[in-house]
């Protein structure tokens, strides 16, 4: 008796958490569905008493979100194809292989990674103007090509494979190419799926960067391109609820798919120690 | 001899293979996180404006305004206010929930996803929703808090609120990730500790202090220092949800190195602030390495 009383506590307490924490996105997918005079009639209410798409349809035509949204594909999936590749490849000389300055090498990159972005992002930017970069995919994703982090902790996922398994591909005469990308990468797939996950959310969702290394409304990301559209147009709440919508949704839907790895990407900051 | 020289062209072999696995992300590295902050030093100590193509040497000049300038004293008060506030409460909110979420109950995973949904969330947008839902105007979660007695119903455009709300936001955001990791912490705590602490007739509330806690301690002690980190590091949720304002109110350091670097684009005076916060960061991440005996190298 007093267990059960206990248990439905402890389920009043998870919903209870449950419905603080999804709130927002409840009333931003319901808001997004209202027409705009609802949106705004005082004292606002949580459901539209009129259901409507409209604003699904307006927020492609009266701001560029197909360009945003095809920005920020480029952009993420660029940063993490590439970086994926060398990340895994450094990782893979750190963790498999022998060579003069090894230890070095990795001490740097340990500080690489405690060198926050927000840091760097002036000297980058005045060297990348210098360039004439400023505005091009270039700029967004070629200083992010690698990432301290991401070789870090491939490295400490390719160190704990068995070693007898390069062993014997270098007797058979496997190149080191072919034993890093057949034998080293299929078995490390979790990791690099987590990994992926890691570069894809974080770029994805990043605002600072992508804010001061584009300049034409053309080349916004999403983050970037509604957050200025919401500087300069804040009234208009059916617009922007339902671009927030729609660029929260394939991460949601990623998640929901591959949860997984979703959290072992975003855990693996936490298990540094 | 023969194996001698077939090891010597392992070897050899390795080098030459270590050299192109390592050539493109070490290239990187050094191009745009080691030179960016070589540079930064250098701008720190120049007159550097985008708008004026002389970038005389300037001495100290730019630190000792940083000293005399109290916009920039009032953003580190801001910044530590806002880690004050969010960090503590946060993270006993976090370890609350991974409590619960550590109980073998049924639809756990389910409840685990959506507590988990602001964090894969981008922080800019998901601000755009929250600016909202406090607008005196549409926001209904102001309506209700009104409703519900608060003194305040423009969040944002307060100068003693607009800081607790972005602090509340900060919290929810991020009370997700902090589960993960405590409940990773948790469920590494072996059971047979429980069952010595449960023999020797410890209650519930006296296992989770004399059993829990200490377990969990560096796991605690990690989160604290990347909440505190990344707290130092606030900017998205910032400019989109207040811009600063009002007032400065919610001004942060790195709101703060933006404006002067991107809005008035001076700079050589935004590098100074860049490198005292790069400067402070660095010290909390070489506390937390050393807190964790972090050898990693070997």
């Amino acid at each position: 008796m007093r267990l059960s009383v206990w248990r439905a506590a402890q389920y009043a307490l998870l919903l209870a958490a449950a419905a603080a924490i999804a709130f927002p996105f409840i009333w931003m997918v319901l808001t997004s569905l209202k027409p705009e005079g609802e949106i705004v009639r005082f004292p606002p209410a949580l459901f539209p008493s009129d259901w409507t798409l409209d604003a699904y349809v307006q927020v492609w035509k009266r701001i560029p979100f197909l360009l945003f949204f095809k920005n920020s594909v480029v952009f993420a999936c660029g940063v993490t194809l590439i970086s994926l590749a060398f990340d895994s490849m450094a990782a893979y000389a750190f963790a498999r292989l022998a060579f003069p300055g090894k230890h070095a090498l990795f001490v740097l990159v340990l500080i690489a990674l405690m060198i926050p972005v927000q840091v760097t992002m002036i000297p980058l930017f005045i060297m990348l103007n210098d360039w004439g970069w400023i505005d091009t995919y270039a700029a967004l994703i070629v200083p992010r090509a690698t990432n301290a982090f991401g070789i870090f902790m491939l490295r400490q996922f390719f160190v704990g494979l068995p070693k007898e398994l390069d062993e014997a591909a270098r007797i058979d005469g496997c190149s080191e190419f072919r034993l890093y990308w057949q034998i080293v990468l299929p078995l490390a797939k979790p990791a690099v799926a987590s990994l992926a996950v890691f570069h894809l959310m974080y770029n994805w969702n990043d605002l600072l960067w992508p804010l001061i290394i584009t300049n034409s409304q053309e080349m916004r990301t999403l983050p970037a391109g509604l957050a200025l559209f919401m500087g300069q147009h804040v009234v208009e709440y059916g617009i922007l609820t339902a671009g927030a919508a729609i660029a929260t949704a394939p991460l949601v839907a990623a998640f929901l798919s591959a949860q997984k790895y979703f959290v072992q990407g975003v855990a693996f900051t936490g298990l540094k120690e | 001899m023969n194996i001698a020289r077939k090891r010597t062209s392992v070897m050899n072999r390795q080098k030459r293979a270590a050299f192109w696995f390592l050539l493109p992300s070490m290239s990187i590295l050094a191009l745009f996180v080691f030179w960016p902050i070589a540079d930064l030093f250098w701008l720190s100590f120049h007159r550097w404006s985008l708008l004026d193509a002389n970038h005389a040497y300037a001495g100290l000049a730019n630190y000792v305004k940083l000293v005399h300038d109290e916009r920039f004293w009032n953003a580190v008060v801001r910044t530590v206010y806002f880690t004050a506030g969010s960090v503590p409460v946060g993270i006993v909110l976090s370890l609350a929930l991974a409590l619960l979420a550590n109980e073998p109950l049924k639809g756990m995973s389910a409840f685990k996803a959506i507590y988990f949904l602001p964090v894969i969330s981008s922080f800019a947008i998901i601000s755009i929703i929250w600016s909202f839902l406090l607008d005196p105007d549409i926001g209904l979660l102001s309506y209700w808090l009104k409703a519900a007695g608060f003194p305040a119903s423009a969040w944002l455009r307060s100068t003693t609120w607009a800081m607790p709300a972005v602090i509340a936001v900060a919290i929810w955001k991020n009370v997700g990730f902090n589960m993960v990791i405590l409940l990773a912490g948790l469920q590494s705590i072996s059971a047979s500790l429980y069952e010595a602490a449960k023999i020797d007739g410890a209650g519930a509330l006296q296992r989770f202090w004399s059993v829990t806690l200490p377990a969990l301690r560096q796991t605690l002690l990690f989160v604290v220092i990347i909440s505190v980190i990344a707290s130092f590091q606030v900017f998205d949720q910032v400019y989109v949800m207040t811009r600063g304002g009002p007032l400065n109110s919610t001004e942060t350091v790195v709101y703060y190195i933006y404006h002067h670097g991107f809005e008035l684009l001076d700079m050589g005076y935004a590098s100074a602030i860049a490198w005292v916060l790069f400067v402070v960061v660095f010290l909390i991440t070489l506390l937390q390495l050393r807190l964790f005996r972090f050898n990693e190298t070997d």
